[in-house]
């Protein structure tokens, strides 16, 4: 649910230590960051490496690993989280294909979903 | 004493993940249907909860709100996230305590129940009991598909409720247990992503023949489905056509109904869903809750529309409200 909205149109920005966007979780509720089991994002068919992607919500940013011990901290209901990749040298001006895909724990489900959106996100020269 | 009507804010999710309402538009959408019931997800509604915890402003504006529409506060949905530590479940007493947690925001909000999911244990739910009666709270259990009245898991937890003698434990049925044909928007989606339209054709009829899951399944590959037909057919694994009658036993401790529908045609039909014969059911056990409608056809149709879900809950609201004999709402011209 919500696939289609997980990546927030016109977010894409760019520095010279990587790229972000904004990113809205796949569901009906919120989700303790504890359960957010895994945050895969490519960029024209280029994988981020696990470890180079950090998660930012109101003021804090945290690593995929710190994530999984957070205990006191939501990505919230429609919230728009920046989801940045480490890259060296950032991303040149131009359109680029961005995957964004969530693997969360629920408690009540029989099976882990992952949810994935695309989007081309144009960057200003 | 009648059924009301209410809402699940849960049917506008489409809209408040957008932010295209507010909670005030929820509320106020609901007033005007005359469906003065709203029923929350409590984490969906109030960001922070229950992790964070909510600001007593929020709380104040939500009472604030419930009064200038004349609505009334039924049921706050809790999660209760067992699987919050990678890897272990979350001990007993924690899991005790966290539903004690809920109660207690339940109680904030004037809520009379909060909603505790079916994967729950009926121990947790028994443990936090008396603290449910301290706040003037029940528990609710939801019956929900694939699970139903005849399954050994909602037996198990009718025996724990009766054992406990506490009142303030009970059911709260949702009527898509109740699913007595395919639903169009299902079926409309599996085609979408690629089912060829004998397969789709096929699983329709065999779900309209109550052909058991498995034998549907197996028939489908060896009519060379793969994939989404697959898929399609695996839903009648996790949906049958159970009876609204089953509810009869269990009247005494049922306190909410969700009224979830997945599409209200504009003659004010849910094709897959069998509301005359369910309202009859409930009238016949005396039931005088909230029917809380809870749109779910929203995740079936969003990869090629936005989602109207305030025409939809309007269009249930109508039928309901024309099958309890109440005068039909007067509502705001479909937008």
């Amino acid at each position: 649910m919500m696939d289609n909205k997980m990546i927030v149109e016109g977010s894409l920005e760019t520095s010279d230590k990587g790229f972000a966007f904004y990113g809205r979780l796949p569901y009906y509720r919120g989700l303790g960051l504890s359960m957010i089991e895994d945050i895969q994002i490519t960029v024209d068919g280029d994988l981020i490496p696990r470890e180079d992607v950090r998660f930012h919500v109101r003021g804090k940013t945290y690593t995929l690993d710190q994530m999984e011990t957070v205990y006191d901290d939501r990505w919230n209901f429609g919230e728009k989280a920046k989801i940045i990749a480490m890259k060296a040298g950032g991303l040149p001006a131009g359109d680029h294909r961005i995957e964004f895909a969530v693997r969360m724990r629920v408690s009540y489900l029989p099976f882990v979903p992952t949810t994935k959106d695309t989007k081309v996100l144009a960057l200003a020269a | 004493m009648a059924i009301k009507r209410g809402v699940s804010l849960y049917s506008f999710q489409n809209e408040t993940f957008q932010n295209k309402m507010s909670l005030e538009d929820c509320i106020r959408t609901c007033a005007e249907m005359g469906a003065n019931g709203i029923e929350i997800i409590g984490e969906q509604t109030f960001w922070g909860w229950p992790e964070v915890g909510v600001e007593d402003a929020a709380i104040e504006n939500w009472h604030q709100l419930i009064a200038k529409y004349d609505c009334v506060p039924v049921s706050h949905d809790f999660m209760l996230d067992y699987k919050r530590y990678k890897g272990r479940e979350m001990p007993f007493d924690e899991q005790v305590a966290s539903v004690k947690k809920d109660i207690d925001f339940g109680a904030r909000l004037g809520m009379k129940y909060i909603r505790a999911l079916v994967s729950i244990a009926p121990e947790v739910l028994v443990a936090a009991a008396p603290h449910a009666e301290e706040k003037g709270i029940k528990i609710l259990i939801e019956v929900h598909a694939p699970l139903h009245f005849d399954h050994p898991w909602i037996i198990r937890h009718a025996e724990c409720f009766e054992k406990s003698g506490s009142d303030a434990l009970g059911f709260l049925p949702d009527m898509g247990m109740f699913l007595h044909a395919f639903p169009p928007v299902w079926k409309e989606k599996f085609m979408r992503v690629g089912v060829p339209q004998h397969i789709a054709d096929y699983i329709e009829k065999a779900y309209a023949d109550r052909v058991l899951s498995e034998y549907v399944i197996l028939n489908v590959q060896q009519m060379g489905g793969v994939g989404p037909a697959i898929a399609m057919a695996e839903t009648l694994r996790h949906n049958a056509a159970f009876e609204p009658k089953r509810m009869l036993d269990y009247m005494p401790r049922i306190h909410n109904i969700h009224g979830k529908f997945y599409e209200m045609t504009a003659d004010y039909v849910e094709p897959s869903i069998p509301y005359d014969e369910i309202v009859k059911v409930l009238q016949q056990g005396g039931y005088d809750g909230y029917i809380c409608s809870e749109y779910e056809g929203n995740r079936w149709i969003e990869d090629m529309m936005e989602p109207d879900s305030v025409e939809q809950v309007r269009r249930q609201q109508v039928m309901l409200a024309n099958l309890l004999g109440e005068p039909t709402p007067q509502l705001r011209a479909a937008a």
